[in-house]
């Protein structure tokens, strides 16, 4: 389908000027996402478009002046065309998905747009119903977060760490939230690691607003497209083989590479900063995975058995 | 060239936006600049038939309604066309400074291309409607990536209403199957998209990950032959895990400032000398086993024996057979 992206463009362009009389054209074209160059070129075109006939009167009538464009006679076009079913879908499931996260605080306003954008979009919106966008909030957290976002003061939070089974106590300056990968996330520079660091919301067990003001860092948005953790250059490639009962490990996990073998088994590679977790992993798999590599990672998930039975066998098991 | 095609469209959509008749397909031809032939091929019939039924499809897609229809007066065998502004205008909408807001950010989340593109020329036509609606970041970053390259395909069947048949590499099981299903749904739930439909070989709901997909994805049948069932909850389809009520309880011990995740679970703690003592409930010990060996020697089962037996069992599996 080699639909020109030019005509939606004009037919909005029309009634957005219409609107803004003296409108910069650098400002338009940021607006509308195109080169200025070809902004002009549209206003050209525009030029010479109109009712049949094309007499004078008949065309759309627009004056620059420096650098400020102003749109007299639109010639009929003057409203926007209707949301497209992509359009609606977009817009919709959007709002949805935010309005459902438990503890957002826009909540009241994204329910309110949604009615809205609803209505605007009439039919249009109807397969919005078949894509669903869920993101885990964290009910209690989030909205302090939030809170704290919105004065600038610093927090001071209770952190569980799965992988290293280690909970923490730390105060952290905030930066941003993250919703991604289905999960909330707070990014915050930690006084105590003296670093930005990402905390998932649900692992949160405590948190209070302190009185310090908070001064992170500038940070930059972060590149998200490839998902929300990056391998590291000094990162560890453990490799595991998963029996059919472990396959889950490959669809859970963010593996580097995933190879099915003839038999069933499926090798997986992943990379990670601190093997804690995969030697854990690897203990609660038992017999259903195999460490394949490194060394390294094979010794110490057997130390770690190794000290378990003991204890077991200590207790007099 | 392209800017001749835009100019005849933009001239079309003007003039039949004007008229409240419908207008012949000659007078349109002799209305609209562009068709009548200007030194091209245009000038035979068959090439502006060909022309204008190739711009009707593009007005189409772009979804500006065409109205086709003939007046009571008109002699013509052939129906006139129209749009209605009623049908092609955006209704009026305003929006608070908080809704606009809200509206930014839920513009914000998507990555997929086609899906920020729909949701930024949306944007561009709120504002064309007078609404300004600010996308820029804030300290709130929603973010939904869909690069998987099954994704705009599953998209646009659910979004049609028609099957989809394609490769999938079901876990555990080597190969690829191939499947026809009816799609109810897409989902993304944990950051991964997962497809929710009827498998048509299995004559079962089913729930596919789009990462799983191999190949390219057909869509089949007319638009509109697939419906989901009423009331059909896709995040319930996904959140389904068996239910399992705890009808046993395990004793633990856990060592001091450890086991955090357990002790969440826990109905019970006690101290315990230089140890804490935990009641867990339970259904079945192998899933005790799975939550608890994860913890080494920091957490010891010390009753029922089968939870016991199971962890043990796991971790004799990771030792080497011989002893060294």
């Amino acid at each position: 389908m080699s639909v020109s992206a030019d005509l939606p463009r004009l037919l909005s362009l029309v009634p957005y000027l219409l609107a803004r009389p003296g409108a910069r054209v650098a400002e338009v074209a940021q607006v509308f996402g195109v080169s200025e160059d070809r902004l002009r070129k549209d206003l050209n075109l525009l030029w010479v478009c109109g009712l049949p006939g094309h007499g004078p009167g008949d065309l759309i009538d627009l004056e620059f002046e420096h650098d400020t464009v102003t749109l007299f006679e639109p010639q009929g076009v003057t409203r926007p065309l209707r949301l497209t079913s992509d359009e609606a879908l977009a817009l919709v499931v959007a709002l949805r998905a935010l309005a459902q996260t438990p503890g957002l605080t826009e909540r009241a306003a994204l329910d309110r747009v949604l009615i809205k954008v609803q209505e605007v979009a009439g039919a249009a919106a109807a397969p919005a119903g078949r894509v669903q966008v869920t993101v885990e909030g964290a009910e209690r957290v989030l909205p302090i977060v939030e809170q704290a976002l919105t004065t600038g003061r610093r927090l001071h939070l209770r952190y569980y760490v799965p992988g290293r089974d280690e909970s923490t106590e730390r105060d952290v300056d905030p930066i941003r939230v993250l919703l991604v990968e289905g999960h909330s996330y707070l990014e915050a520079w930690c006084t105590r690691a003296e670093a930005v660091r990402t905390f998932r919301l649900d692992r949160v067990a405590a948190l209070q607003i302190l009185d310090t003001p908070a001064a992170p860092p500038p940070v930059p948005d972060r590149d998200l497209s490839q998902g929300l953790f990056q391998a590291g250059p000094d990162d560890i490639l453990a490799r595991l083989m998963l029996h059919p009962g472990a396959g889950w490990v490959a669809d859970y996990y963010p593996c580097e590479s995933v190879q099915e073998q003839p038999d069933g088994t499926t090798v997986v590679a992943l990379r990670t900063p601190d093997t804690a977790w995969v030697e854990r992993l690897a203990l609660r798999l038992g017999g259903r995975a195999v460490v394949l590599g490194p060394e390294e990672l094979i010794e110490a998930v057997r130390a770690r058995a190794r000290a378990a039975l003991a204890a077991y066998g200590a207790s007099g098991g | 060239m392209p800017e001749a095609k835009t100019e005849r469209l933009l001239n079309l959509v003007i003039c039949l936006l004007a008229t409240r008749r419908y207008l012949s397909v000659q007078q349109i031809r002799a209305a609209v600049p562009g068709y009548v032939g200007d030194g091209e091929r245009a000038g035979s019939e068959e090439a502006f038939r060909r022309m204008f039924e190739r711009d009707k499809r593009e007005l189409r897609e772009l979804g500006v309604p065409l109205e086709t229809g003939t007046d009571a007066m008109a002699h013509d065998d052939e129906p006139g066309y129209r749009i209605a502004r009623s049908d092609y205008e955006l209704p009026q909408i305003a929006l608070q400074p908080d809704e606009a807001a809200a509206l930014g950010l839920a513009a914000r989340l998507w990555q997929s291309a086609s899906l920020a593109g729909a949701a930024g020329s949306a944007l561009l036509k709120l504002a064309a409607a007078g609404v300004d609606v600010h996308s820029g970041e804030g300290t709130l970053t929603p973010r939904v990536a869909a690069s998987e390259p099954a994704f705009d395909a599953c998209l646009a069947a659910v979004r049609d209403g028609r099957q989809v048949r394609f490769g999938y590499r079901t876990a555990g099981r080597p190969g690829v199957q191939q499947r026809l299903v009816q799609p109810w749904g897409v989902v993304s739930w944990h950051g991964r998209w997962y497809l929710v439909g009827h498998d048509e070989a299995r004559a079962a709901e089913r729930v596919f990950r789009l990462s799983r997909f191999s190949g390219q994805v057909r869509l089949e049948g007319e638009p509109g032959s697939v419906s989901p069932p009423e009331n059909l909850d896709l995040r319930a389809v996904l959140a389904r895990a068996p239910a399992e009520a705890a009808t046993s309880t395990a004793r633990v011990r856990v060592r001091r400032e450890t086991c955090w995740a357990l002790r969440a679970e826990a109905s019970s703690i006690t101290a315990d000398g230089e140890a804490d003592l935990l009641e867990i409930g339970f259904a079945d010990p192998e899933r005790l086993a799975d939550r608890i060996a994860g913890f080494g020697a920091d957490a010891v089962v010390l009753a029922p024996e089968p939870a016991r037996q199971a962890v043990l069992r796991r971790w004799r599996a990771v030792l080497p057979e011989k002893p060294e």
